[in-house]
């Protein structure tokens, strides 16, 4: 029972990394656009993030911690932002290929972030930033209470604003004029601009804030999940092609992307505690073939909704094409 | 007053854009990417952003080895990228050539450490390259059996497809190397299956691999039957079948050749450059060559190109990186800008943007 606790435990955190991440796709590829720069966002994101809350606490006196948490949520999404802003104005306006584009993207955001990071880092192997003792900041009664409170209520903040971004995601999809008009253009850009919506402006909205949230992944990854360290890491990009995953995974609907996320956080600490709670030590060798589980996973998903062609799982019908109005 | 309700800016396709703008507005791509490289240069590091360029240039033309190593590395990416060329030009997004080319790495490393030594040289090489072969396309042929049949999402099935390989490696690496922290060269006492010295190199090999795939991949895609099925594949799959072409029959039989050709690059990594496999072998270069292959229209001749002026900014980094004490993902960020440049002017070459004439021209013109 305690192993499973800790397996939770660890779980959850992981999770909402690439839940966030997952997110911000689910909101881009619904308006057509599939950003395969993912990874390169969070790693803005991350970036970001990190070092403006380290920089406000290295140079102020007296740092408030609170103002410090919003300073690095706002950088980190408007960080974000500027990349998929980048990724829109290539695609939208421009016309270039998604795919090939949301590569050069995560290879330029990778690289920003790495190589601004050397000169935050200058000479250390890692730096890190108090902030995350607040993103860490439990609820205070409920996070004692039993074995129940530890494992809903001991997380930092931006695990349970995930759940709500979700939910909010959910709502504003399914049943809002905006969301209506969004899934319109992602399934036939032609027929929603026929019926008067602005597709540009829809695309570049969605993608620009799908990519604000998607960076968020990588804040929470450096400033919770991590402590506050940052490091020189190829850890980011792998995240991101998870959060890419699970995208799938979830079918493009934001409510599952919850119960998908910690699924995913499960799967991924499958190996180091399947074999305690099995009761038996596997070599070394066999926890690389787990830690396969998750894309195994993934990949049978897809074979699935590709099979049982059930409409509403299907991804959005224009994802990955360009749109231009005089070609039809 | 009809003019006011023309737009400011209207936007057309262009038919066959004639030779001369392809390269003029690639040239003014490069040549913008380059100056807003130069700003970033000087007002990141305030150096001077011409002598960073020259530099730069050091690390790929200082002097012969350097010039080989930069050789070297152009070779697998470019191999990597004549292999992607016909899934591409087919439209079928493999994004799946550094889990291809990790497999066939791993079959060639799998021959090398059990039967390293107890084949014949010339059979051990043939084993070697079969088996690398054979692991490439199978890893090609599984997402295209899926995308043909059900009409399964490749973009996302190979990505997925890269981790399974990956993991895949890793396993295979921590039972290789047993209990020392790293898997070393392989058969380092005998050398079995390391690719033998040629004009001084054992990469050289290599390199006379990838020049003549350049020809026959390019004289494949343009002249073959078969190249000819896979650009009206990609054209449109609807046109095809009412040609009579069985679509699912050239959408697998190009990912086989496309993960074959990638199992052959993880075979002459392992055999001639390496001697060894980690989950790093391809390093990258099946996502960069992507772009190559994208970016050159699937011209074998301008991947060569390509992905030369990319092997060159990365070599040109490093130095940059030694010599002015910043680090190398200052090429990333090169890299990076100059991609955007080159990706957004494609936006030129296929369209013209007309701005709303001006109400004097108009006016001459109603008078003329």
């Amino acid at each position: 029972m305690d192993i499973l606790i800790a397996w939770i435990l660890r779980a959850i955190p992981f999770g909402t990394i690439i839940m966030y991440g997952a997110m911000g796709e689910i909101l881009t590829e619904k308006s057509g656009n599939l950003n395969l720069g993912v990874p390169g966002i969070m790693y803005l994101g991350g970036f970001a993030g990190f070092a403006s809350a380290y920089l406000y606490e290295n140079t102020v006196a007296n740092p408030n911690m609170v103002f410090s948490v919003v300073l690095a949520l706002c950088c980190a999404f408007i960080a974000s932002m500027l990349g998929g802003l980048i990724y829109s104005f290539l695609t939208i306006s421009l016309r270039a290929n998604q795919n090939v584009t949301g590569l050069a993207l995560t290879t330029f955001g990778m690289g920003v972030a790495n190589f601004f990071g050397v000169f935050i880092l200058d000479g250390r192997t890692a730096t890190q930033s108090m902030v995350y003792k607040t993103f860490q900041t439990k609820i205070p009664g409920l996070s004692q209470l039993s074995v129940i409170g530890q494992t809903v209520f001991g997380y930092g903040f931006m695990v349970y604003t995930a759940i709500i971004l979700a939910i909010v995601l959910h709502y504003v999809l399914n049943h809002t004029r905006i969301g209506l008009n969004l899934r319109a253009i992602g399934e036939n850009p032609a027929t929603a601009d026929a019926a008067g919506i602005g597709v540009t402006r829809y695309k570049y909205m969605a993608t620009c804030l799908g990519a604000g949230i998607s960076g968020l992944g990588g804040l929470y990854y450096v400033l919770d999940y991590n402590q506050g360290i940052w490091a020189t890491t190829g850890q980011i990009e792998a995240l991101g092609w998870l959060a890419v995953a699970l995208v799938i995974f979830t079918t493009w609907k934001p409510l599952n992307a919850i119960w998908g996320s910690y699924l995913f956080g499960m799967l991924y600490w499958l190996y180091q505690f399947l074999p305690t709670l099995m009761g038996f030590s596997v070599p070394g060798y066999i926890t690389d073939l787990i830690q396969m589980v998750p894309y195994i996973v993934t990949i049978v998903v897809l074979v699935m909704t590709s099979m049982r062609k059930k409409r509403e799982n299907q991804p959005p019908a224009s994802l990955g094409l360009a749109y231009f109005r005089e070609e039809r | 007053m009809a003019a006011s309700h023309e737009p400011l800016l209207r936007i057309v396709k262009r038919g066959e854009s004639p030779f001369k703008l392809k390269i003029f507005v690639r040239l003014i791509s490069v040549l913008l990417a380059l100056v807003v490289d130069a700003l970033f240069i000087y007002f990141v590091t305030g150096l001077n952003p011409f002598s960073v360029y020259t530099t730069m240039f050091q690390g790929t033309f200082s002097t012969a080895m350097r010039f080989s190593w930069a050789m070297r590395d152009l070779a697998s990416l470019l191999l990597i990228g004549i292999a992607l060329a016909p899934a591409f030009k087919m439209r079928f997004w493999n994004i799946g050539a550094e889990g291809q080319v990790l497999m066939g790495a791993l079959a060639t490393a799998a021959v090398m450490v059990y039967y390293g030594g107890k084949l014949p040289a010339p059979l051990l090489y043939t084993a070697m390259l079969v088996a690398a072969v054979f692991a490439g396309a199978l890893w090609g042929y599984v997402p295209a059996w899926f995308k043909s049949r059900l009409g399964t999402n490749e973009t996302l099935f190979t990505l997925m497809m890269n981790y399974v390989a990956i993991q895949i490696v890793a396993c295979c690496v921590n039972i290789w190397r047993g209990q020392a922290s790293g898997l070393g060269k392989l058969n380092m006492k005998t050398k079995a299956g390391w690719f033998p010295q040629f004009f001084g190199q054992r990469y050289n090999i290599n390199l006379l691999v990838v020049v003549l795939l350049v020809v026959l991949m390019y004289c494949y895609l343009r002249y073959s039957k078969q190249g000819y099925e896979i650009a009206v594949v990609g054209e449109s799959e609807n046109t095809a079948r009412y040609a009579g072409i069985n679509v699912g029959k050239v959408i697998i039989r190009t990912m086989i050749l496309s993960g074959a050709l990638c199992g052959l690059t993880g075979f002459l990594i392992v055999g001639g450059r390496d001697q060894t496999i980690s989950t790093g072998t391809a390093g990258g270069n099946g996502f960069t060559a992507i772009i190559v292959a994208w970016l050159a229209k699937f011209n074998t001749f301008y991947m060569a190109l390509i992905s030369f002026l990319l092997i060159f900014l990365e070599k040109g980094a490093g130095e940059i990186a030694s010599a002015y004490n910043l680090n190398d993902f200052a090429s990333d960020i090169i890299a990076g800008i100059i991609l955007f440049f080159i990706l957004g002017s494609e936006f030129f070459i296929n369209y013209k943007p007309i701005f709303r004439r001006s109400r004097h021209e108009t006016i001459t013109k109603e008078v003329g």
